[in-house]
């Protein structure tokens, strides 16, 4: 196994891409009808006063997720706030880095 | 649990759904569209005040329908509930679903959020997919061309197959063009059947083999290559909703079953589990949607959420998140109570100066004393004083909330607040019927469908009443200024009664948390369960709609909600104090009656009389604490608080009697129509008596505790 980022480890400001979702059952289904599915970038653009829970932008919305069901999201970093200007071309690069 | 699946309605169809049309060729369109995205304010302008709300047959799901009509023809619009996706997770899903696909309508509106398009998307092509007969609403253009967004509606179009609108419903714009698009696709009989998103290898192969095998059973129905996906992926409900609305289950069929049950073992075979199957088919829709959003939308500002950012960063921050929070509930009660002072004495004044005059004219008419007693001085005065009493706070406080509503504030209110409301075992949604509460306990409770776990729910709807609605503000606020700020008004003693109020309903909140944490630790036991909580983006709000919307919408339905049941109280009370019984009132002796248990309360017997009638509405409790004061039996008029603080101190109030009174104010039985309201919401007696009694229990217990601990140190 190697060493494996989960978006509930992302920092504000920082982008990236969706390699597995852990969770079942609804919360599954529920992920993956707000545009959460393999390949997906993501990025948090914010944090709760309290810690928990973190707003992601998905997809053009804000969605605010619990940091135990953001736990099951792994991700694979792609960074911080410099990616942002060329997201078209990162969504492909990082799309081919899950596929291999 | 009280909501079994039976009542959130996983079973029923929504076929039973009466379409009330006006003439016989009246087309029926379904609306859907994401939550959030201005499908209401299209339905509302479309059908203006020919609507219908009500719910969905056997289902705590709201339905809407309205009516309008274009170049001669009637259309009945329905308004499904906002839902991002049909593949039916949860009862507002299956709703639409189904009545998409088996309501009966001639064609089906998708409304689309143009700054979040590719989301919105999303709906779109899982509704082609049951009806070709779609036409897509890309909404809220005007607020895209504020983020710099554009949209290639031509294009879009063209690639869907299907007419796209552009509009601004908020500024009307473009719904001429979606009536006209509307009718077209509605007399539309049948349309070429291309498939609409094309799924990986795999699935496809699977496909070819059903499709065509269910075509032969299905006949125009249902579209076939939608149907053999849902059988593919196992969509059990929706099997039975097909069972019911067509008279046979296609996984019955023999040649079906056969080919289903090989092409599955062909799919384990290369290595795939059905939930391998069904991330395929979502994945399938999700990457079309991202496709035709990157082939139709240009951004041409990069940082087009950059505004949204800013705000949020200073609205959810740890430095001044729950700084602005508590300012801006500050502002809000503050500009309540001074906007409400004058107005409502003016209001009392004058519907007391009213009442005089009836008077005289039933002396006229030589009326009976007791008549004249009954209807004026039972009557028509509780009933003056709940209307100078409500309205005021009422029509300024409504707006207020309906524009931070608009606004996008109290998402992020529920955002600041969930970690408190997830270590109390509840759902962050919670803070938003909280708030709602705040208008309306009954309003909350009915708010409290947005929370999708029943456990949660429950738990939101029992802890409702634990901020004080509309009702009993007037109360509060006239306690506080009464024994805690000096009457002589001014800046600074409004801004003080303001604090003073903020402080009891931080209280309120604070016992919110804490019960909550008691139910999920006792009789509603279990963990908290996932959510997701949307952040949309922020938006100016319409000032003057939201002013008539709140007034007509809100205001007018409580208070007359209220003087509804303040009426026959009022008669009630007048009998009860003028009918004697040797030597004192039915008042007075119910009161004498209660007076000892009261007094370990902080109470007295004629405060707990007050709220023990009061049930009904909580507006009347001071009025009849007045009346009973007021040995003469009927209420007198009261605008001036010194006189009124005179004879409450003359009846034995202390300071103590005023804090026991405002919590208990703060903490009693929910009013009768938000227990109607939870039985309903419920379907169960059992949490209706749970609501009942838990906020009283935990007024009992604060007040007795108040009490007895001010007589150990006094």
């Amino acid at each position: 196994m190697q060493n494996r980022i989960s978006l509930g480890n992302l920092k504000e400001g920082e982008t990236a891409v969706v390699r597995e979702l852990s969770a079942g059952g609804s919360l599954r289904r529920r992920l993956q009808d707000i545009g959460l599915i393999k390949g997906t970038r993501v990025e948090c653009i914010g944090i709760s006063p309290m810690g928990d829970p973190a707003a992601y932008l998905i997809r053009g919305a804000v969605i605010a997720l619990r940091s135990e069901d953001a736990a099951g999201i792994f991700v694979d970093d792609v960074g911080g706030t410099c990616v942002r200007r060329s997201n078209r071309l990162l969504t492909k690069n990082a799309g081919s880095m899950v596929t291999e | 649990m009280g909501l079994s699946k039976d009542s959130t309605g996983i079973k029923a169809a929504s076929t039973e759904l009466v379409i009330k049309k006006v003439n016989e060729t009246d087309h029926v369109i379904a609306l859907a569209g994401n939550p959030n995205v201005g499908k209401s304010t299209v339905f509302n302008e479309l059908t203006g005040l020919h609507q219908h709300t009500g719910n969905w047959p056997g289902k705590t799901v709201t339905n809407a329908q309205g009516y309008c009509t274009y170049r001669n023809r009637g259309y009945v619009l329905v308004d499904l509930p906002g839902c991002y996706s049909l593949m039916a997770h949860s009862a507002e899903e299956e709703v639409a679903r189904d009545f998409i696909c088996f309501g009966g309508a001639d064609a089906a509106v998708v409304v689309c959020d143009a700054t979040c398009l590719e989301r919105n998307l999303n709906l779109v092509l899982q509704t082609m997919e049951i009806t070709r007969n779609t036409v897509v609403c890309v909404n809220l253009l005007d607020e895209a061309k504020k983020k710099r967004i554009k949209v290639d509606l031509e294009k879009l179009s063209q690639l869907l197959g299907v007419p796209v609108v552009g509009t601004a419903a908020r500024s009307r714009k473009g719904l001429d063009k979606l009536l006209q698009a509307m009718s077209s696709a509605a007399g539309k009989e049948s349309l070429p059947r291309s498939p609409v998103v094309t799924y990986s290898e795999k699935t496809e192969q699977a496909l070819g083999r059903l499709t065509p095998l269910v075509n032969k059973i299905c006949g125009d129905a249902v579209d076939p290559r939608w149907l053999s996906l849902k059988l593919l992926e196992r969509e059990e409900n929706l099997l039975v909703s097909i069972g019911k609305y067509l008279g046979f289950s296609p996984q019955e069929n023999p040649e079906i079953s056969e080919a289903l049950c090989q092409v599955w073992e062909e799919l384990a075979k290369a290595g795939w589990t059905p939930e391998e199957l069904k991330d395929d088919l979502v994945s399938g829709v999700v990457q079309q949607a991202e496709r035709l959003a990157r082939a139709v939308v240009t951004v041409e500002h990069e940082g087009y959420n950059a505004r949204d950012k800013r705000i949020d960063r200073i609205l959810t921050s740890k430095l001044t998140g729950f700084p602005i929070m508590f300012l801006v509930l500050l502002v809000i009660f503050w500009l309540t109570i001074t906007g409400a002072n004058y107005p409502s004495e003016l209001l009392s004044g004058g519907l007391f100066w009213l009442g005089d005059r009836f008077r005289e004219l039933l002396l006229l008419c030589s009326a009976p004393e007791w008549l004249v007693g009954v209807v004026v001085d039972g009557v028509y005065r509780t009933l003056a004083w709940v209307v100078s009493v409500m309205l005021p706070p009422m029509a300024i406080f409504f707006p207020l909330f309906t524009l931070l509503e608009d606004l996008g504030y109290l998402p992020r209110v529920a955002f600041n607040l969930d970690k408190c409301f997830q270590k109390c075992g509840a759902c962050g949604k919670q803070a938003l019927t909280t708030c709602m509460g705040f208008g309306c306990n009954a309003a909350g409770v009915i708010g409290c469908r947005i929370i999708d776990s029943p456990r949660e729910r429950l738990i939101a709807m029992i802890t409702n009443s634990f901020v004080p609605c509309n009702g009993r503000f007037p109360t509060l606020i006239a306690i506080i200024t009464m024994f805690f700020v000096s009457t002589a008004g001014g800046f600074g003693a409004s801004v003080l009664s303001s604090m003073l109020l903020v402080a009891v309903i931080v209280f309120g909140v604070l016992m919110t948390f804490a019960v909550s944490k008691l139910l999920s630790k006792t009789i509603l036991k279990g963990i908290p369960s996932s959510f997701t909580l949307e952040l949309p983006p922020y938006r100016t709000p319409q000032v003057g709609k939201v002013i008539v919307r709140s007034i007509f919408d809100r205001t007018l339905f409580v208070l007359g909600r209220a003087a509804s049941v303040a009426a026959p109280a009022g008669l009630i009370i007048w009998i009860m104090a003028n009918v004697q019984l040797g030597d004192a009132t039915l008042l007075a002796h119910c009161s004498g009656f209660l007076d000892p248990f009261a007094k370990l309360l902080g109470l007295d017997g004629v405060i707990l009389l007050a709220f023990i009638l009061g049930l009904p509405a909580n507006e009347i409790v001071v009025p009849i604490i007045i009346m009973a004061y007021m040995a003469q039996g009927s209420l007198v008029e009261m605008t001036d608080l010194n006189a009124l603080k005179t004879l409450l101190v003359e009846n034995g109030w202390t300071w103590v009697t005023a804090i026991c009174t405002m919590l208990f104010s703060l903490m009693h039985w929910p009013c009768s129509t938000t227990c109607m309201t939870i039985k309903k919401e419920t379907q169960s007696l059992k949490w209706t008596v749970v609501a009942f009694l838990a906020p009283t229990l935990a007024g009992l217990v604060v007040c007795f505790l108040v009490a007895s601990l001010s007589k150990l140190f006094l």
